[in-house]
């Protein structure tokens, strides 16, 4: 072994150039590299890659989800206050309107009573009127009967005959009626 | 080692390691060079320990991750988001990002093993590797570009837009010797220059002491401490290159191939 050693050293004393390669070293390395090149490219490039894919993945799926979660939350946010603005306008809605039946029942109320009162007394009225009218035709009457009754016993001439009793009487409520009327002028 | 031990061994003159140092005895030789050496060794192991950490660490798949997944996703995401993203940008950085991956890795573990006691040897201080890999990313910014926007591309890598007509003869040779020629070059010998370095300095500390340290005078003995000192700094700055290295092959890669996408803006 040492002699070997030594006379390749010696031997190479002038032939060793040290820019000058060893072609099986060369092949050691050209095939040394290009089996850990196809290893790489085969499994390990891939391997990483697909880890951090996922792993981006992950992370951005979280944000989107987060994101969607926040979108979501200020929706029903928005919704609620909408039905909240929605819910007030209503019952203002409702009191104004309640407000505005019950001036309405009110008026209807009073118009009514008032009705009811115009229509009593106009009936009142017309009783009062036509108790007035049936006094008046049953006096006129009475007074006829009596006039003559009485006019018979002073004059003494029987005023039976009832035609010409009703002419006599008639023509002196007529008398009595134009003293009235120029009375009254 | 044994090689490292046997200038110290006739006590005379101290004789630096050289780079044909740099060069272990196959493990199992065959034919005169050749054979299957420790750096093969080391590159295979690679492969297997970078499969193995990313396949267990990705396979839960959790959405929170363990410390495991954790740690390889912080790995992952690193390059996936800091060199792919940043610098190729768009929807496109994704289809390029398993090449970048591989790449980082690939290279910082192969470094990284410099750093490691025993193993102590980075498998890009031998050319060859760095060869491939910028061979490799040479052809794939080429055919991106290509692809993007078809025989158009060497023309618009090379033929600057804005310049005035007479001041092309000059730009666009320049372009193409920076762009075509040098761009590679310069991406291999970059990787594996500072990793032969790094290696030549601490195998240089490393039998600088041994050889201090057999002196019979003992101040002379003693000495060795100061190379010891000096050789950890060393360490803990080729460490550092070690892992910037791999970041500068992988940025570098990528803005190739943004400058093949892009070629039309450029």
């Amino acid at each position: 072994m040492n002699q070997l050693i030594i006379s390749a050293a010696t031997e190479g004393e002038e032939a060793t150039n040290p820019l000058v390669p060893n072609v099986w070293e060369m092949g050691v390395v050209l095939v040394g590299f290009a089996v850990l090149l196809y290893i790489v490219v085969k499994f390990i490039v891939p391997m990483f890659e697909k880890t951090f894919a996922e792993r981006a993945e992950a992370i951005e799926g979280g944000i989107a989800k987060a994101e969607k979660a926040q979108a979501e939350a200020s929706a029903a946010l928005e919704e609620y206050k909408q039905q909240l603005t929605d819910a007030r306008a209503e019952a203002n809605r409702i009191r104004e309107e309640a407000r505005a039946e019950g001036a309405q029942i009110l008026a209807d109320l009073k118009a009514k009573a008032a009705a009811e009162s115009a229509r009593i007394t106009e009936q009142a009225h017309a009783a009062i009127e036509s108790e007035r009218q049936a006094a008046v035709v049953s006096l006129r009457s009475e007074v006829g009967t009596l006039a003559t009754t009485l006019a018979g016993r002073i004059v003494g001439e029987a005023l039976t005959d009832d035609e010409r009793a009703a002419r006599v009487v008639d023509r002196f409520l007529a008398d009595l009626e134009t003293q009235n009327a120029g009375a009254a002028k | 080692m044994i090689a490292l031990a046997l200038p110290a061994q006739d006590s005379g003159s101290f004789t630096p390691p050289g780079i044909d140092e740099m060069h272990l005895p196959a493990i199992l030789p065959w034919g005169a060079h050749d054979g299957f050496s420790k750096q093969m060794l080391l590159v295979i192991l690679s492969v297997v320990i970078i499969a193995t950490f990313f396949i267990l660490a990705a396979r839960k798949q959790q959405l929170v991750p363990g410390k495991l997944q954790f740690a390889g996703e912080m790995a992952y995401g690193f390059v996936r988001n800091s060199i792919a993203k940043d610098i190729i940008g768009g929807k496109d950085f994704i289809k390029y990002v398993p090449l970048l991956f591989s790449l980082f890795f690939f290279i910082l573990v192969n470094n990284i093993y410099g750093a490691i006691p025993v193993i102590q040897l980075p498998s890009f201080s031998h050319v060859g590797g760095a060869y491939v890999l910028a061979g490799i990313v040479y052809f794939t910014w080429i055919i991106i570009g290509i692809k993007k926007n078809g025989l158009k591309y060497f023309k618009l890598a090379t033929v600057p837009s804005g310049v005035p007509w007479y001041i092309l003869p000059i730009v666009v040779p320049i372009e193409i010797i920076s762009n075509f020629l040098v761009r590679p070059v310069t991406h291999s010998l970059r990787l594996f220059a500072t990793m032969l370095a790094g290696h030549l300095i601490v195998m240089l500390a490393g039998s600088g002491i041994e050889f201090l340290i057999m002196q019979e005078n003992v101040l002379l003995k003693g000495t060795s401490v100061l190379v010891l000192v000096g050789a950890i700094a060393m360490y803990m700055l080729e460490a550092l290159i070690m892992a910037l290295q791999a970041y500068v092959f992988t940025l570098l890669t990528a803005i190739y191939i943004e400058g093949a996408l892009h070629a039309d803006s450029h």
